[in-house]
């Protein structure tokens, strides 16, 4: 497997389809920097002790915030490492040269994976340290060990949710012969996840438990709402990391069950004060399980379908 | 005598309701160049791919090398070189960067597999070109690029899937010509399997003839032409003139069947090859020839019978 993973890290970093990845990247980066400059310039943001961490989450008139722009675009990265993973070493003809050599089937499937992985972590990284250094440029002061800690679970969370989108482009090219298709249906699921079941569970939480004057009902609308959203990664991430870096305004956006599931005296704190990062990240923890717990299933597919599969030439 | 390379018994392989390959028997000893032959379509790389691994056999078993293709894989595919049908390389990647990656796969050190690639691109005549995407190479190149590929990891038995297809005369002698030097000086065993009879039956010790998923025909090239009487060998003599008393002579001779002269066209049957007796025999009765030609029929009757067949199908 070590053979296949060193060569397709390098075949990531030596592909201009990269260089389109770094682009986004930049752009990323001043969006973040630029929504912030804004923010402190104007007093528009919701500024508050955390102010590195606002650079990602503060939206500011026309621009939505950085964490909008990795959670809609950062599955794009992971589809393009990923949707022509196996299915273009067939219509190459290399699979079956390869499958000929002493090669487990499932060492192809980890080593495109794992170097896929690789190259998202790079990128990501890359991304908050360009965000990290310009901040501390233009604000003039270093973030603060909680800061730090939030930002390196913010990280964890980014590249599990760009790994499950690598996965589901990864197995999708075990099942697709085609390069386009398996690129069209990778981008649909995105779509569908991204909209459709968020639309979904909005529809779903009016018709079973609709709004009322009661306030019970209301938390019951929301907590259907919540648990059907919660099947779109996208929202998977977008909870968790609201969780990791907006611990002060993100109380009013947070699911109340997350709420709810902390004992009153708690709840009474957390009115007052941020939650700990600790606590952070205690909270997303099933959120990060629950995006690994999907590349498991997909990639489980992947095998049944790539282990016994017969490889003509 | 060894064991044998590889050995079949009731190998079956079947699509729904279409069987591809149906219960063949074969062996292969050491050091043998075995043709496998047949039209395009007749099952030679469903069965090749079974000997592989690389597909599963609905029944009947096999093992190569000893071992069972399906359960040990890598057992087999360490000692054995495959050339598929179409071979395909990594088009960004040089001839020589193509071969690293097998070399790395095969687990072969890197400066025994330095060396040996340099060796192997000289020999396929392939050194000016070693530094060049494969990209750019031509179908040709590209075929010399996979017989250096299959002897990188110097395998006891090398399995070419119809390697003259798609090459120019020149190309199939150059081809036959290594296949011969791989069989006596570096004493690897060959299978070989061809849609074009009579270009390879003059590098195989033995061939098996493939029609409809069956073995229709197995045995030596000469024990496969001797004929059973009714064929043997046609030989046209075209001479200058019509002369009283050819046809006699012709008639006389030991091994004749039978001889007819029509206009300057003197057609004998004979069991065996009688051309020098036959030449000599007209010459003494004061025949001019002008052209003698001898057809071997039985080898023509199988072409016409299994292959024709296969190219109207």
């Amino acid at each position: 497997m070590n053979a296949i993973y060193w060569k397709e890290l390098a075949d990531h970093f030596g592909r201009r389809r990269f260089l389109l990845l770094l682009g986004l990247v930049a752009i990323g980066t001043l969006w973040g920097v630029y929504v912030t400059t804004q923010a402190v310039q104007g007093g528009t943001g919701s500024l508050d002790q955390f102010l590195f961490l606002d650079i990602f989450t503060s939206g500011s008139g026309v621009l939505p915030s950085l964490l909008f722009f990795i959670s809609f675009f950062g599955p794009l990265i992971g589809i393009a490492l990923g949707f022509d993973a196996v299915n273009s070493e067939r219509t190459h003809g290399t699979l079956s040269r390869i499958l000929a050599q002493p090669v487990y089937r499932d060492a192809v499937i980890n080593g495109k994976f794992l170097a896929g992985v690789t190259a998202l972590a790079v990128v990501i990284v890359s991304m908050e340290l360009a965000i990290i250094g310009l901040g501390m440029f233009i604000l003039g002061f270093a973030p603060r060990g909680e800061e730090i800690v939030r930002i390196v679970g913010f990280t964890l969370v980014s590249i599990a949710y760009l790994a499950f989108w690598l996965a589901l482009a990864t197995t999708a090219s075990v099942f697709l012969r085609n390069t386009v298709a398996s690129a069209l249906v990778t981008l649909g699921i995105w779509l569908f996840s991204g909209f459709i079941i968020l639309l979904l569970a909005n529809v779903a939480a009016d018709y079973f438990a609709p709004l009322s004057s009661n306030a019970a009902d209301a938390a019951r609308n929301f907590s259907i709402q919540t648990w059907i959203s919660r099947v779109s990664p996208g929202f998977l991430f977008q909870e968790a990391t609201q969780t990791l870096l907006d611990p002060l305004t993100s109380r009013s956006q947070q699911p109340l069950d997350l709420i709810f599931s902390l004992s009153p005296e708690r709840l009474e704190g957390l009115l007052l004060t941020p939650i700990s990062a600790a606590e952070s990240l205690k909270l997303v923890w099933p959120h990060i399980v629950a995006l690994i717990t999907g590349v498991a299933i997909l990639f489980t597919g992947a095998y049944a379908k790539f282990m016994r599969e017969e490889i003509r030439s | 005598m060894s064991a044998p390379l590889i050995e079949a018994h009731g190998l079956s392989k079947r699509y729904g309701a279409f069987t591809a390959v149906d219960h063949i028997d074969m062996r292969l000893d050491e050091g043998e160049v075995f043709g496998f032959l047949g039209p395009n379509g007749s099952g030679k790389s469903t069965t090749i791919l079974m000997l592989l691994g690389l597909t599963e056999p609905s029944e009947g078993d096999v093992t190569v090398l000893g071992h069972n293709p399906t359960r040990d894989p890598m057992a087999v595919k360490r000692q054995v070189g495959y050339l598929p049908e179409t071979v395909g390389f990594y088009p960004d990647l040089t001839g020589k960067q193509n071969l690293e990656y097998t070399a790395a796969l095969n687990r072969i050190p890197r400066a025994d597999a330095d060396r040996r690639i340099k060796e192997l691109l000289e020999m396929v005549e392939l050194g000016h070109a070693i530094d060049q995407p494969v990209g750019q190479y031509s179908r040709g190149m590209r075929q010399r690029l996979g017989f250096a590929d299959v002897l990188l990891k110097q395998p006891k038995l090398v399995i070419l899937d119809d390697p003259t297809l798609g090459l120019d005369p020149t190309g199939i002698q150059w081809l036959l010509g290594l296949i011969e030097e791989m069989s006596k000086n570096q004493a690897i065993t060959i299978l070989l399997s061809s849609h074009a009879l009579q270009e390879v039956q003059r590098v195989c010790d033995r061939v098996a003839i493939m029609s409809h998923g069956k073995i229709v025909l197995q045995g030596t090239v000469t024990s496969l032409t001797a004929g059973d009487g009714t064929t043997g060998y046609h030989i046209a003599v075209e001479v200058r003139s019509a002369k009283p008393g050819l046809v006699e002579a012709a008639r006389e001779l030991p091994g004749v069947t039978s001889a007819d002269l029509s206009g300057n066209l003197l057609t004998v049957h004979a069991e065996r090859d009688v051309r020098p007796q036959l030449i000599s025999s007209l010459i003494a009765n004061g025949g001019e020839l002008l052209e003698v030609r001898a057809r071997n029929r039985s080898l023509e009757d199988i072409y016409l019978r299994y292959f024709q067949e296969g190219a109207l199908a």
